[in-house]
């Protein structure tokens, strides 16, 4: 093989990033990085340009200074193919979980593979069902179009197609976002068992407290246009910003950090 | 990540390629695999791996992937046909060197392998079915589309008696989307239909020396027929399809149900501004296009071969072609008008979801509209027949 990604290094990684919208600054001097293995919740209130970050990162938005690295390359500088290389690597899963809605849930996750492998249509066709299996959705669903399924079954559909590729690096728009909290569990703990089961690095944007207090090793929030602090959730709780400290102490955080601690001390016990 | 694993990643990824050896003792097959079991690299070894399979008969599985370098999904889905399933049921298998990722992913493969589809083949009597679904189609749509026009009706009369409660605002609007803005596509049209009909009429009347009938046939023609659907054709090609794409992609966003919800009813809000608008532009865009296409032949007459003067042409235009065709012309186009803006109207409302039906139900109704228009046509033609006008 002539392209090696080395996978070890940060999978993402982006360096004083400007963004602005005509004078209206949305980033500045922003740093940001995402190592190997790790699942960062990604917060910040409404506006603040989370989504704009997300696109920044995913090389959907060119930013106006700055650079962005994928497993430490400038992504500037990358070649085509390597580029490429780099692209196979990432899954994303949108918020509305953005399928093609003319394909069936089947050839949906299809897309990628028919697109970037030469397998056997019909090796596609089984790995496409491992994938839904694999999201937890029944098999019957493989047939179905993205309009005859359920907001939550959308959003596991999408991420099947994410992990089509099987990426190293998969970023999620709001992935719990208009589930009913059993759903929301469960999609974490699905998050967190694709996590372990493909070595998966995980970027999520979230206003789900519960995601953030269960699955996220690190939280990255995003307040007064920079990252201002990207470490563990109690340092991010400690930490002394005036945002931070309504987001996390809130009635509804402290009702979901009690929750999370007693998921881990049954994890624990068990 | 200790340093052995390391080394040997790095060996297997000089050795790229995949490789397996099975051997079978009492049933308990051993899978050694070395090299890269990744999406790329997994096209060939399976029907290899496949077929070899067919010669064993086991009971159980363990697998050996000490040489084994990267492992994907896909990898370990092919590595798992040597696990033999039956629906809910698996043989059991392991792995030596106990990894955990591998062990994860070769379990999630074993697993997904339970329960499969059974395969939707076609049977030979589908074409019927298919025959016969078409055919209920297209009685449902008939039915459908009266039932919209009759409730179209009840609705607009109700209003008729409380003309307060039209909203002219978006009459006017869409008068101008409707009307005002086609006015000159429909006349261009026009224009070059009464040319063309004059240029062929006037070369085939020259063989019987009656040239001058050329001013007849124009007139019949665009008077009759050509101005009205030429008219029609385009408020169906151009605000048909547009109704039924906005109405269906609020329909899409939910906001006919939020509407209806808050209160206000479809029907006034949607359909009758669309269609007093069609009523009040298609009349006026038929008077135009009769005025153009009757300009394009005077054109030709004066300019080409036969050369009539305009003011012969008038002058014989009056004389010869009764008022009555042009009345014939007019009095059609308030129905294509309705037929158009309520078949453009149905379909929107009948968009559901996706947005594969989105453009299905704009083509439909382009479809229906044209259909309808020609229909009613053919329909006046014969009444007009009968009555002698």
């Amino acid at each position: 093989m002539a392209l090696v990604l080395d996978i070890q290094s940060p999978p993402v990684e982006a360096r004083g990033i400007l963004t602005q919208f005509g004078t209206n600054i949305i980033h500045e001097n922003l740093n940001f990085r995402v190592d190997r293995g790790e699942i960062v919740g990604l917060v910040g209130g409404s506006g603040s340009g989370k989504s704009v970050l997300l696109n920044t990162l995913l090389g959907l938005k060119e930013p106006e200074g700055g650079i962005v690295r994928y497993f430490g390359q400038d992504r500037r500088s990358l070649k085509p193919e390597l580029r490429q290389e780099i692209n196979n690597q990432i899954g994303v899963l949108f918020q509305g979980g953005a399928l093609f809605s003319s394909l069936t849930v089947r050839e949906n996750i299809m897309v990628p593979l028919r697109e970037h492998t030469d397998l056997p249509l019909q090796l596609m066709r089984e790995l496409a069902d491992m994938k839904i299996h694999m999201v937890g959705l029944p098999l019957s669903a493989a047939t179905l179009f993205p309009s005859d399924l359920s907001g939550g079954m959308k959003k596991r559909a999408g991420l099947a197609r994410a992990l089509a590729l099987d990426p190293s690096l998969l970023y999620l728009d709001e992935p719990t976002a208009g589930l009913d909290p059993i759903g929301a569990s469960a999609f974490d703990q699905l998050i967190l068992g694709l996590r372990d089961a493909m070595d998966l690095t995980v970027i999520m944007v979230t206003h789900d407290l519960d995601s953030l207090f269960t699955i996220c090793d690190r939280v990255a929030v995003l307040v007064d246009k920079r990252i201002a602090i990207n470490d563990s959730l109690p340092k991010v709780q400690a930490f002394d910003h005036p945002w931070v400290q309504q987001y996390f102490g809130g009635a509804r955080a402290r009702a979901a950090n009690t929750a999370g601690l007693d998921a881990e001390q049954d994890l624990g016990s068990q | 990540m200790n340093s052995t694993t390391e080394i040997k990643r790095h060996l297997a990824r000089e050795a790229d390629a995949p490789r397996f050896s099975l051997s079978e003792v009492d049933g308990h097959l051993k899978l050694t695999a070395i090299g890269n079991w990744t999406l790329k690299t997994i096209a060939d070894v399976d029907q290899r791996l496949k077929r070899e399979l067919e010669n064993f008969n086991q009971q159980a599985v363990s697998y050996d992937f000490d040489g084994v370098g990267e492992m994907d999904t896909a990898g370990a889905y092919v590595l798992s046909r040597a696990i033999k399933c039956k629906t809910g049921k698996c043989f059991n298998w392991s792995i030596k060197a106990d990894n955990k990722g591998q062990n994860m992913l070769i379990q999630a493969a074993a697993d997904a392998r339970m329960g499969k589809l059974p395969d939707q083949g076609r049977m030979w009597y589908d074409v019927l079915v298919r025959i016969g679904r078409a055919t209920n189609r297209f009685w449902n749509e008939l039915y459908d589309t009266l039932a919209f026009l009759g409730k179209f009706f009840i609705v607009l009369t109700r209003l008729l008696f409380n003309p307060g409660k039209i909203r002219w605002k978006s009459v006017i609007a869409m008068v101008e989307e409707v009307g005002i803005n086609a006015a000159p596509i429909v006349m261009v049209l026009s224009f070059f239909i009464g040319a063309v009909i004059a240029y062929m009429g006037a070369n085939l009347l020259a063989s019987f020396g009656a040239q001058i009938f050329m001013v007849e046939l124009v007139g019949f023609s665009v008077l009759r027929e050509f101005a009205v659907l030429i008219t029609a054709i385009m408020l169906a090609g151009r605000s048909d399809s547009a109704f039924t794409a906005q109405i269906g992609a609020m329909r899409m966003r939910q906001e006919i149900d939020a509407m209806t919800v808050i209160g206000l009813e479809t029907f006034e809000t949607l359909v009758v501004p669309r269609a007093l608008a069609c009523l009040i532009s298609a009349p006026i865009l038929t008077f135009l296009a009769m005025l153009s296409g009757l300009f394009g032949g005077m054109l030709v007459a004066w300019l080409g071969p036969t050369d009539v003067s305009p003011i012969l042409f008038v002058g014989r235009l009056q004389d010869s072609v009764p008022i009555q065709h042009f009345w014939v012309g007019m009095i059609k186009s308030p129905f294509f008008a309705i037929i158009i803006a309520v078949v453009g109207c149905r379909q929107g409302l009948a968009v559901t979801g996706s947005v594969d039906s989105l453009g299905s139900r704009t083509t439909t109704s382009v479809v229906q509209a044209i259909f309808a228009v020609i229909t009613i046509d053919a329909m006046f033609a014969m009444l007009f027949l009968q009555l002698g006008v």
